[in-house]
């Protein structure tokens, strides 16, 4: 087991955000956490990477804890956040962004193998190299928040709704390298409002509702559930 | 036969001539300009010396603030505080101590860079507003401090003086000799200042003031930099805090004040926040033009009955406070940035338009 959260529950001040939550990720899945609006994935992304600290219970990654551990230190363990919005440094260029990505590292070589590996993923990113990324398209901003978070050369790599605002076809674009990052032995933990692409591409499925989840299965699964078409996909 | 090339070939290493070309030429005009600098004791007025030994100290604190508030974005009311600090410091230490001047300045930047370091502790809870007022407490328990504390050491309101430095017996006690000191730190501390922009730490730095949250997330520990900046912002201040008390032989609670502080906000506002050359720019236009109203203060005061006493006082304020709206209206990311499109367009010339 990579990633075993055993009953965290954030809070905000006096409001709870996360009520209890448990689940884990394997080697080598993807994993995704569904859920409307407002339902807490973000908060359990950044209850995992140390932003947030759970008031209650606890992270274990490679079975050490790391619910106390402040963000910089759960990057250096190999678990990377590619975050909500892109949040990619506006004034910086593409290149100059993926360099940051590598920040806490300092093995010179691999680090340009990494930035090979990034490129060969993201074609797009390469032609753009010397562009400020403020410039860069959505689709591009969005290619680029997940680069970075490669360049840390993570075991964990944490993606939040990469495919938020984006076109159908860029949707695909992402979804197809989020799959090919997992083939490369990246171990995903996806989070989603698009649950229809998110349950075809992952392993296994969380469904996240005001705090709790309420249901999990295979991607398969719950891609056949009713209640899940119903509430997350639209269909009757 | 140069027709027969294939397009582009020329191009390439004209464009490469060109480059190293105009970097020569760069080089070269920068080194004549110190060389001027250098020499204006031989052929300039007292005044124009007096003033190019202010502005470059002047400058050095700015540069310090660019640091903090230029580079990392953190909001600071205390830095002249840090000079008083830094002056402090490095008079006892000559004073007390017998320490030769130059032992004392980089020790009195350092135990500088220590205070601000502290009052910039405030900075791993709050931002914004409240980190500037947590600042302005710098402002207001130093010099008191200074005031109050060990009155034989610190002598109290009557402040310390100082005796003129000195090396391998040539005694700096007279503007024209002082210029080589201040010019020559300035040189250092632009060095510095420029390498740490571009700098791994000059990089944290940036992402901490653009995207705090990707900054951690990619490993970088907010409260880490935000204390190396308050400290280096703090170290350029005492830098500067002390060459202030060697060339004006004094220092006390009340050689620099919030005023000042507020000034060299203004400075790096009007110079550019972020951008190396912000600090020179701004520092020198604002000085130049607040002693420009000290002296056309007495030219107008006929004009001003009301505050013809006061005129000289009056002016200066009045001046900072136009020149700072005209920034914030016109030109909000200082003349760093014009610098910027001049030199852009003067490597296109002749294509300009
Ligand atoms: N900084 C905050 N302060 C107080 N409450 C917050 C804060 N951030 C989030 N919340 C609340 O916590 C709950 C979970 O929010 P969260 O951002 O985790 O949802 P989400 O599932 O990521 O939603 P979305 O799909 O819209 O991104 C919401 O009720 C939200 O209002
Ligand atoms: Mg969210």
């Amino acid at each position: 087991m990579l990633l075993h959260i055993d009953s965290i529950q954030t809070y905000y001040g006096s409001i709870q955000a996360l009520k209890g939550i448990s689940f884990t990720v394997d080697q080598g899945e993807i994993v995704t956490l569904i859920g409307a609006n407002g339902a807490g994935k973000t908060t359990t992304l950044h209850t995992l990477s140390g932003i947030l600290h759970p008031r209650h219970g606890s992270i274990f990654f490679e079975g050490q804890p790391i619910h106390t551990m402040p963000p910089h230190a759960v990057v250096r363990l190999g678990i990377a956040h590619s975050p909500e919005g892109r949040r990619v440094f506006g004034r910086l260029t593409v290149a100059e962004n993926l360099d940051m990505g590598a920040f806490v590292r300092r093995d010179k070589a691999a680090i340009k193998q990494d930035l090979d590996r990034v490129y060969t993923l993201f074609p797009r990113l390469k032609e753009r190299q010397k562009q400020l990324a403020g410039t860069l398209s959505g689709g591009e901003q969005q290619m680029l928040a997940m680069g970075r978070a490669l360049m840390a050369s993570p075991r964990l790599l944490l993606l939040d709704e990469p495919s938020m605002g984006l076109a159908p076809i860029l949707v695909d674009l992402i979804f197809e390298t989020i799959l090919e990052i997992n083939k490369q032995g990246v171990t995903v933990l996806l989070v989603e409002q698009n649950a229809l692409m998110a349950l075809s591409i992952a392993s296994r499925a969380y469904v996240l509702e005001t705090g709790s989840i309420i249901l999990s299965g295979t991607g398969k699964e719950l891609l056949n559930n009713p209640d899940v078409m119903k509430a997350y996909l639209g269909m009757e | 036969m140069a027709v027969l090339r294939p397009a582009g070939e020329f191009d390439q290493s004209y464009a490469y001539d060109m480059a190293t070309m105009r970097r020569r030429w760069q080089w070269l005009a920068l080194a004549g300009f110190l060389a001027l600098l250098y020499a204006l004791p031989a052929y300039g007025s007292p005044s124009l010396v007096s003033f190019v030994n202010r502005a470059a100290m002047i400058i050095i604190a700015v540069q310090g603030l660019n640091i903090l508030t230029g580079y990392t974005g953190q909001i600071s009311l205390g830095q002249a505080a840090f000079m008083i600090t830094g002056g402090y410091i490095a008079v006892l230490l000559v004073t007390r101590l017998d320490w030769n001047f130059f032992l004392a300045l980089p020790v009195a930047a350092i135990g500088a860079g220590l205070v601000g370091l502290f009052f910039g502790l405030p900075s791993l809870r709050v931002k914004g507003f409240y980190l500037a007022m947590s600042t302005l407490a710098a402002q207001f328990i130093i010099p008191w401090f200074l005031r109050n504390a060990f009155p034989e050491v610190l002598n109290g309101a009557q402040g310390l003086n100082a005796p003129p430095p000195e090396l391998f017996g040539v005694v700096f006690n007279q503007p024209g000799r002082f210029l080589y000191i201040s010019l020559t730190v300035l040189i250092v501390t632009t060095v510095v200042a420029h390498n740490i922009g571009r700098s791994r730490l000059g990089r944290a730095f940036v992402a901490i003031r653009d995207q705090d949250l990707a900054a951690e997330l990619l490993g970088i520990n907010p409260f880490k930099y935000k204390l190396q900046a308050f400290f280096l912002a703090a170290v350029y201040a005492g830098l500067s805090g002390a060459l202030f008390a060697f060339h004006l032989r004094h220092v006390n609670s009340e050689t620099f004040s919030l005023n000042d502080s507020v000034i060299l906000l203004g400075m790096l506002i009007a110079g550019g926040l972020g951008a190396s050359v912000g600090p020179i720019l701004g520092a020198v236009l604002i000085q130049g033009i607040l002693e420009l109203a000290t002296m056309a203060g007495p030219a107008v005061s006929p004009f001003l009955p009301s505050a013809a006493a006061g005129a000289v006082q009056a002016l200066r304020p009045l001046f900072f406070g136009v020149v700072l709206m005209v920034f914030l209206i016109f030109e909000p990311r200082g003349l760093a940035h014009r610098w910027s499109l001049i030199k852009a367009a003067w490597r296109l010339r002749p294509f300009s338009h």
